[in-house]
């Protein structure tokens, strides 16, 4: 059975943040941010980088039985530094280079000695900018909210 | 009759030529780019997304320049790319009620948690053109407004508690969850199926049939629950790992149409609800949708069916326009041989029809 | 948890190897028989045979259930091998498989547990690949039928008990049943199911 969401161990829950960060990032800022990490990105490429569709899944009424709502562009890569390691990556849309750049700071992040580097000049600064553009778009749709107010009519 | 009719090579080869020159028009005026389509077209982008049944915004524009804005033809051409591609597996189902959400009303309940949001909606402007926009003026920066994000529960959820509405749509335990681009659509469908073939449905096509519904057209009476736009994640749980891996978000519209249901022998009165998922930002199909999705779940609900819009197999086998563009479009290629075989029957009737009256009026002035 | 060896050995070009795989598949399905040659592309796990590997990563993909003989179940790299790159679910059962990957022809169930597809929909069968040891070193058998113009031998080995047999009750459910790729080190022959077999040549 899959483990349900937010169940995930840990280490996972980690691993996964850090993949979700490359797979949000663009990637001109992927490339930017390795180049000024200096981080060692000689990879072998075991599959891909190769586009591919999946499924989009949504709910009946939001909370019910499972249908299939359309597709989305996915791109996927799995790379092996030299040292064996082994990383993946996957990300909506099309750009290739982005992704196996993707799936080499998954490897250098499962690898004990780089991973605080790539946390600290990669995974942060992403999770950074994310949360910086989430919170604008937030304020400016709490700008667009109703504040109901109600006249009062009539006698009571 | 099909027969293979050669020539006109050189008539198409120059034809496409044309095309494209007509589509880059006067060369003085700058091309367009992708990334303007994306960011100053991005409703059409999303229609073309959303009926072509594929996610992805620069391929959505690029398809809507080489069909110089033709919307259909851009679907066609995404669709066809779409079958080009291999499949890496369904994703988990979305969780809208985790939405980024970009706009959320309710036409039901004026003070909802969370709030209500209008977001960049036309509702509210005056439909008058504006001129500013031709001098390319520049535009403001939007207000922006300090409030702690809040939780968003859907409405649905709001009304459950009292069992005066239905609960989310659920399947019979064991149902294998339909696709209708891997199975033949074989009527009667499940309503996942129907949903599926509604979400990339013609927005002009479930539109009618919605306002059909509500002039009278299968009895409705409707409230918009909720609508919500907004971005939602997407997770795919793959082999290799051991968790469900995040591959990014998306924009979609959901609209819960909340219906009044006078109740049947199997269940009480209380009300219904349609529903509509649809990628981009597409209030109006999102709401046609949930629409449709009510009006098709007539056999279901135990209602008469009466009308076009409750019409399972009529809505369904008509609403994708790359197979009704493709069969209404098809009329124009070559039939001679198909129209020499009518035209030799109509003459040979025509000529029957002429010696019956002769004989008719023979027999007439005979009988006078 | 996915290991290194369960991802090492995909096809190199992807593209324009399972072109060519595709064609020699293509080819020998179309005369069955014959024998087309398909180069060592794919290094999978034992005892997965390179050939079917090639053969699997061509037309093998999320859509298409695998079903795996008691010998190549018992590899956990060869499940996770095919997962990795092909996508394709494994079946629960042989009827619910599009393919049959089989390392140990000789101690196979009988072909009429596997798909044999419906009246209305013949294609949904599972088509079969063996794993065999030669084309040409077993028992010669004659193929008559729609795409060889007279007799065309072969003598592929090892092969399930009891096999010409079975093969005809397979071609007397005709539209429906299995039809079989026969995957030796250097090149395939096929057995559809139109073609008829005899021990002898008439």
């Amino acid at each position: 059975m899959q483990p349900e969401r937010g169940l995930e161990k840990k280490a996972d829950a980690a691993r996964k943040a850090a993949m979700a960060a490359f797979a949000g990032a663009t990637g001109d800022q992927l490339r930017q941010l390795a180049q000024d990490a200096g981080l060692p990105l000689e990879s072998e490429t075991m599959r891909g980088p190769e586009t591919g569709l999946v499924t989009v899944r949504g709910r009946i009424g939001g909370g019910g039985a499972v249908f299939n709502t359309g597709e989305a562009t996915v791109t996927r890569a799995t790379v092996r530094l030299p040292s064996g390691q082994i990383g993946h990556a996957f990300a909506l849309g099309r750009d290739k280079e982005k992704v196996r750049l993707a799936a080499i700071l998954d490897a250098l992040w499962c690898s004990d000695e780089t991973r605080p580097a790539v946390e600290q000049k990669i995974v942060l600064p992403l999770a950074q900018l994310a949360t910086r553009a989430d919170a604008r778009k937030h304020a400016e749709t709490a700008a667009t909210r109703v504040d109901f107010f109600t006249m009062v009519r009539g006698e009571d | 009759m099909y027969v293979a009719v050669k020539g006109g090579e050189a008539a198409i080869r120059n034809a496409h030529r044309l095309l494209a020159d007509r589509r880059r028009g006067d060369r003085s005026v700058p091309a367009l780019r992708l990334d303007q389509i994306v960011e100053q077209l991005g409703l059409g982008v999303d229609r073309v997304m959303s009926e072509g049944s594929l996610y992805d915004r620069e391929l959505a524009a690029l398809a809507i320049v080489q069909a110089r804005g033709d919307l259909i033809e851009a679907i066609f051409l995404v669709r066809a790319y779409r079958t080009t591609l291999p499949r890496f597996g369904y994703t988990r189902p979305v969780d809208t009620a985790a939405m980024h959400a970009e706009r959320r009303i309710s036409a039901t309940y004026k003070d909802l948690p969370g709030g209500q949001m209008l977001g960049p909606t036309f509702d509210y402007t005056h439909r008058l053109l504006d001129p500013e926009l031709a001098t390319g003026a520049p535009v403001e920066e939007p207000e922006q407004r300090d409030i702690e994000p809040e939780a968003m529960p859907r409405v649905s959820d709001l009304l459950a508690g009292e069992d005066l509405i239905e609960s989310d749509g659920d399947l019979p335990a064991g149902h294998v969850t339909g696709d209708i681009t891997r199975e033949p659509l074989e009527f009667p469908l499940e309503r996942d199926a129907r949903l599926q073939a509604l979400s990339r449905g013609d927005e002009g096509f479930l539109l009618a049939l919605a306002y059909s519904t509500q002039r009278g057209y299968a009895r409705s009476h409707p409230f918009v629950g909720e609508i919500r736009i907004g971005e939602v994640e997407l997770e795919l749980d793959v082999p290799e790992l051991d968790f469900p891996v995040t591959l990014g978000r998306i924009r979609v519209t959901e609209c819960q149409m909340v219906n009044q249901f006078k109740g049947s022998a199997k269940q009480p009165p209380q009300f219904t609800r349609g529903y509509g998922l649809v990628f981009g930002q597409s209030e109006r199909k999102a709401m046609a949708m949930s629409l449709c999705d009510r009006a098709l779940r007539a056999r279901e609900l135990g209602e008469d069916i009466t009308a076009a819009a409750q019409d399972e197999e009529f809505v369904i086998s008509h609403s994708d326009n790359v197979q009704a563009t493709g069969f209404v479009e098809h009329l124009k290629l070559p039939h001679y041989v198909d129209f020499q075989a009518e035209l030799d029957l109509v003459r040979r009737m025509r000529a029957d029809h002429e010696a019956e009256n002769v004989t008719d009026a023979t027999t007439k002035e005979a009988a006078e | 948890m996915v290991l290194a060896e369960h991802i090492t050995g995909g096809f190199g070009d992807p593209v324009f190897n399972a072109q060519s795989v595709f064609r020699s598949v293509m080819g020998a399905i179309a005369r069955p028989g014959t024998v087309s040659p398909v180069a060592s592309l794919a290094g999978p796990p034992a005892p997965l045979s390179p050939t079917a590997a090639a053969i699997a990563l061509t037309l093998c993909d999320q859509d298409t259930p695998v079903w795996l003989d008691a010998s190549l179940r018992g590899s956990e790299a060869v499940a996770s091998w095919i997962g990795f790159h092909t996508g394709a679910p494994l079946a629960h059962t042989p009827a619910d498989a599009h393919f049959a990957l089989v390392a140990d022809p000789a101690s196979l169930m009988a072909l009429e547990n596997f798909a044999q597809g419906t009246q209305e929909y013949p294609d949904r069968s599972t088509t079969l690949v063996f794993q065999v040891a030669s084309l040409t070193a077993g028992e010669t058998l004659f193929f008559e039928g729609p795409g060889i113009e007279r007799v065309a031998t072969l003598a592929p080995t090892p092969l399930p008990r009891h096999f010409i047999e079975q093969w005809k009750q397979n071609r007397a459910r005709f539209p429906r049943g299995v039809d079989l790729i026969l995957a030796a080190g250097d090149g395939i022959a096929c057995l559809p199911r139109s073609t008829r077999i005899r021990a002898s040549e008439a």
